[in-house]
């Protein structure tokens, strides 16, 4: 099998497509018809959305219920965001030196010579 | 300062005051500061009456949804199922726990362990007489369409009452309402969700979401019919007198089956109660057994 033959599912490995492999049948609206969405939730105390995992979902409103139902289900949450996988644009891990290896000698880039006020939050 | 990484870093920190570790923080006693004296001129005896009405519906609608889990078309509406689930049975706790308080425990003490609290007595050691669920919940599941169909028209019902129930004369009747409401309105939301799109998606889910309606729609004849209890305890500024619901339910499902496309099938003209004078069908033993089971042969078993 070359490696066209191979579809990968929102990071959640490799799975194989190609004509040899025997796939069941299944009706037209099966699982594998319903897209990946990745969850977002808000904690209580936290002030941004930060990524909780991913999930099935027939559309956009369904998913956004059962991340509720699934990422929220201990009094986590305030808010959720949904987004199919496929709309994310990921950097690639072979691109990981020339995206983040400039930086990691930058440390002027970092604002460590100031003093922060006690009163300015998240920071 | 503290800004949270992840959500749920704050869970890894939570304990509870035992020293556990304990998921989720900041949760909310329902009846924490509530008087539980039962207000003056309503009859004890009524009261857990009306109480076990409210909370075998939610106990037994718990126990079949829970029939789903392990079976359910998805991982996701598995999860979703137990969750609705979950909050039904948190109502019939409390409410069978009122019940047990003002002194209305059945027979259930007579096989039940006094290390046994009020809750589990009712729930676990009275026989199906001693129920006073409807047959709306009661009828086996069916499939998916039927199933939410059923949780529907059980949701619309039952958060027509819990609304009017907040402004009830029994403190602790108005704050399990008052909880109670947020978890219904999802519940509803939820059904209502499937039921649209099972209903206007493919031939074969629009016939199984007819076919769950034509057989749910029958069992919605005595739930607008009160009993002497209910009558008594509406009287009495308590209870919900359940024809009063009756035309917000019919409006509701109505407008949810009509733009699901689906057939709204006739109304059942209104029947004497059954299920709420300890009258049912042979799949409540059925499902009493297995709800039963372990806590019968294992009275007081922990975990």
């Amino acid at each position: 099998m070359s490696s066209t033959d191979v579809t990968s599912e929102g990071g959640h490995g490799a799975v194989p497509t190609g004509p040899e492999v025997p796939v069941e049948t299944k009706p037209a609206a099966s699982r594998r018809d319903w897209p990946l969405y990745e969850v977002f939730v808000r904690g209580k105390r936290g002030i941004n959305h930060v990524h909780v995992g991913s999930l099935h979902a027939p559309d956009d409103e369904m998913a956004v219920h059962a991340a509720r139902d699934l990422y929220t289900r201990r009094n986590e949450g305030v808010s959720v965001w949904v987004v199919k996988a496929a709309h994310i644009t990921a950097s690639s891990p072979d691109e990981k030196d020339p995206m983040f290896a400039p930086s990691g000698d930058k440390v002027y880039r970092h604002p460590t010579f100031y003093e922060i006020p006690e009163d300015v939050p998240h920071m | 300062m503290a800004h949270e990484e992840t959500v749920y870093d704050a869970l890894g920190n939570a304990q509870d005051d035992h020293g556990h570790w304990a998921f989720g923080t900041g949760f909310d006693e329902p009846l924490a500061g509530v008087d539980t004296t039962v207000p003056e001129g309503i009859g004890p005896a009524d009261l857990g009456a009306y109480c076990l009405m409210l909370g075998d519906d939610a106990l037994v609608l718990a126990q079949r949804l829970t029939q789903w889990i392990t079976a359910a078309p998805e991982l996701e509406e598995e999860v979703a199922i137990a969750n609705v689930a979950l909050d039904l049975l948190g109502q019939a706790r409390l409410l069978l726990a009122r019940a047990g308080s003002v002194g209305v425990l059945g027979r259930s003490r007579e096989k039940a362990t006094d290390s046994i609290p009020d809750e589990d007595a009712l729930a676990y050691f009275r026989d199906p007489d001693e129920f006073r669920s409807t047959g709306l919940v009661e009828a086996p599941n069916g499939d998916f369409a039927r199933t939410m169909v059923r949780l529907l028209a059980a949701a619309t019902v039952r958060l027509a009452v819990f609304a009017r129930l907040r402004e009830s004369r029994d403190p602790v009747l108005a704050a399990i309402a008052a909880k109670g409401v947020n978890e219904l309105a999802y519940h509803r939301d939820h059904a209502a969700r499937w039921v649209l799109r099972l209903g206007d998606g493919t031939d074969e889910s629009h016939r199984r979401a007819q076919a769950g309606a034509d057989a749910v729609w029958p069992l919605l004849d005595d739930l607008f019919t009160a009993t002497d209890v209910e009558a008594r305890l509406t009287a009495a500024g308590v209870a919900v007198d359940p024809a009063e619901v009756r035309e917000e339910v019919v409006s509701v499902l109505t407008e949810v089956l009509e733009r699901a496309t689906l057939r709204v099938p006739e109304w059942p003209a209104d029947a004497a109660p059954r299920g709420r004078t300890g009258e049912h069908t042979a799949e409540l033993p059925e499902l009493l057994a297995t709800l039963q089971g372990l806590a019968r042969q294992h009275p007081a078993a922990t975990w």
